[in-house]
């Protein structure tokens, strides 16, 4: 009886060694951001040159390409603490690449008032052609409009005013007046998307809902036959897509 | 009891090593051989793929430059693949289609090798049908109107030369010969087939000066109100100068070839073809995927006046009701000057790239 307890206490203490690391208390976690898309809580997925979709301003449209970056992810908590996640995210809907964003960095468990991300890039992490991924993804913005990096890209075809089929290029970038090319005046057209309190478990998955009928609704009702095309030199458009994004983002499930 | 003690012992112990190191030092590996990358393409992009299961070595290089350009391949022994593929012209030919060696017309141009290592989604052809090198070279060799062989008559071949089997023996450590080591050694001796040292790298290295009328025409192709070739042709910050993606360009209100609608089977992808690179164009004529426009000037044409609408035009092609972007003759003249400035001439006569 000796030798036996002393061959199962001999085994467990040599498989134990065979781990290398230790399994840490479930106190930190990954959190996935996983991006949905919806026109007006219709599920977009697969993109088609089909005009299918309906602006406020009463325009048909399809919805052929949409990539978009995401930047900052920040978990605030109620003491007033933030943390800050670094990196960025191109999502890419035509594709179905990089929808899912896992948090880099492991988060604490627990509650958090709001989880909080910056649509595009902040103007310190705008910098003109230092990531070798969004270079290759050709997500440029030429220097002339002051360099950096789109923060979307939405592109499809829609009935204009002789009912043709006509394409349209509804591109996000910092808003730049380019009227005088030697002095470049530009006006910051990021935003924060403030998502809510959410409650990281272990392991969390968080839904974000991008409502695409939003960048055309409000306040702005976006007229396609006025704003079609070159809309990344067009500095009002630019603003307006600021504006119309605002209330875009919201915040689905949380598991 | 103590028998199975010390067996228990043992068999812990095992389990805790992690490899068989002296089985693997008895094991024959070929020579690594890490690809030459432009700085600028270190610098801007991301590195290039290297599939795990074919790594870049000396000896694989040098067997798949002989292998490419090696006429045994080929039904008749009449047909390499440098012979639609040839280094002077950045490995494509001249001519709209090429015959293969019953004298058969394809009916799409042939396409430009350089690069391909970092064609990071890895879809090959005009219709992107191949995933990887490795397949893409597997079709050639089969194809009735290209070399219009078998893979079990050109492998039998390669096997009963006198040469072959011994740099497969040095290539991949079996002298056993099969399509899939020959298409892994044709593979690695093009990811070394690397462009990226053309008087506009040189200009953004700092080692040379564009003319005015190039740098008016790079202008002309960064400007959304202009050109707007950036969107799929890459820029000053993507030195492939492709996006590697499917496109309708606007050549066909009904198209003769469906491209990429042929793989996928989706009436939308009718009509759309891979973005080739604006890399070498000064090489590479005549132009599009079936070959149409045997000049730059056409080509540039094409995209002020030319577009053709149809359902699936991508949405990046402008002013389809007009013809297109209607740039005036003397950006036309500048655009062309730009982009016979991104033709790399060390590529096309690098030695290790000559037969």
């Amino acid at each position: 009886m000796k030798k036996l307890i002393a061959i199962v206490v001999l085994s467990v203490f040599v498989f134990s060694s065979c781990v290398e690391d230790e399994v840490p208390a479930l106190q930190n976690t990954n959190v996935s951001l996983n991006f949905k898309h919806n026109w007006d809580g219709t599920s977009v997925s697969n993109l088609s040159n089909t005009i299918q979709y309906t602006n406020e301003a009463g325009n048909e449209l399809s919805i052929e390409r949409l990539r978009y970056l995401i930047s900052d992810v920040t978990f605030h908590k109620s003491n007033g603490e933030t943390i800050v996640v670094e990196g960025y995210n191109l999502i890419d809907v035509t594709s179905g690449e990089n929808l899912s964003y896992v948090t880099p960095v492991q988060i604490p468990i627990g509650t958090y008032t709001n989880v909080s991300f910056t649509f595009g890039f902040d103007n310190t992490d705008n910098t003109e052609g230092v990531y070798t991924d969004l270079n290759s993804a050709s997500w440029n913005v030429p220097m002339m409009l002051g360099g950096g990096y789109h923060f979307m890209q939405l592109e499809g075809k829609f009935v204009n005013n002789v009912a043709a089929e006509q394409g349209y290029q509804y591109h996000a970038i910092k808003a730049v007046d380019n009227a005088d090319p030697m002095n470049l005046v530009f006006q910051d057209t990021f935003f924060t998307v403030n998502l809510g309190e959410v409650i990281v478990h272990n392991n969390s998955l968080v839904d974000v809902n991008m409502n695409i009928a939003e960048w055309f609704k409000n306040p702005y009702q976006w007229e396609l036959n006025d704003f079609n095309s070159m809309l990344m030199p067009n500095f009002n458009a630019q603003v307006k897509m600021y504006d119309n994004g605002q209330n875009v983002f919201s915040l689905g499930a949380v598991n | 009891m103590k028998i199975v003690f010390y067996i228990l012992v043992f068999t812990a112990f095992l389990s805790c090593s992690k490899d068989d190191s002296n089985n693997e030092s008895e094991q024959y590996v070929p020579t690594p051989l890490a690809l030459d990358v432009p700085p600028l393409f270190v610098q801007k992009i991301l590195p290039p793929v290297i599939p795990f299961t074919n790594p870049q070595t000396v000896e694989g290089v040098s067997l798949g430059k002989k292998l490419f350009f090696d006429t045994i391949l080929s039904a008749d022994n009449s047909q390499s693949c440098a012979t639609c593929h040839a280094p002077a012209n950045a490995f494509t030919d001249a001519t709209q289609f090429s015959d293969g060696i019953d004298g058969v017309f394809g009916n799409r141009n042939s396409m430009p090798i350089f690069n391909a290592a970092f064609n990071y989604d890895e879809k090959f052809f005009w219709d992107g049908r191949s995933f990887g090198l490795e397949l893409q070279a597997l079709q050639p060799v089969e194809n009735p109107i290209e070399m219009h062989n078998t893979w079990e008559q050109a492998v039998s071949d390669l096997q009963n030369n006198t040469q072959y089997p011994n740099l497969f023996q040095l290539a991949f450590g079996t002298s056993i010969i099969t399509k899939e080591l020959i298409t892994k050694a044709i593979a690695q001796f093009e990811r070394t087939l690397i462009s990226g040292n053309s008087k506009f790298d040189k200009h953004l290295l700092g080692t040379a000066t564009l003319t005015p009328q190039e740098l008016n025409g790079f202008n002309v192709f960064m400007d959304e109100s202009k050109g707007d070739c950036f969107h799929c042709h890459g820029s000053d910050n993507n030195p492939l100068w492709t996006d590697n993606i499917f496109h309708n360009n606007g050549l066909d209100a009904v198209f003769a070839d469906l491209g990429l609608g042929i793989v996928t089977g989706d009436p939308a992808d009718n009509g759309k073809f891979k973005s080739p690179s604006l890399r070498n164009l000064a090489f590479t004529a005549p132009y599009m995927h079936d070959g149409r426009f045997n000049t730059l000037d056409e080509v540039i044409n094409h995209y002020s006046e030319g577009l053709q609408d149809s359902p699936t035009i991508d949405p990046l092609m402008k002013m389809v009701a007009q013809g297109g972007v209607q740039i005036t003759t003397q950006e036309k003249a500048d655009l062309k000057a730009f982009l016979l400035s991104l033709s790399d001439y060390e590529f096309i006569n690098n030695p290790a790239f000559q037969n």
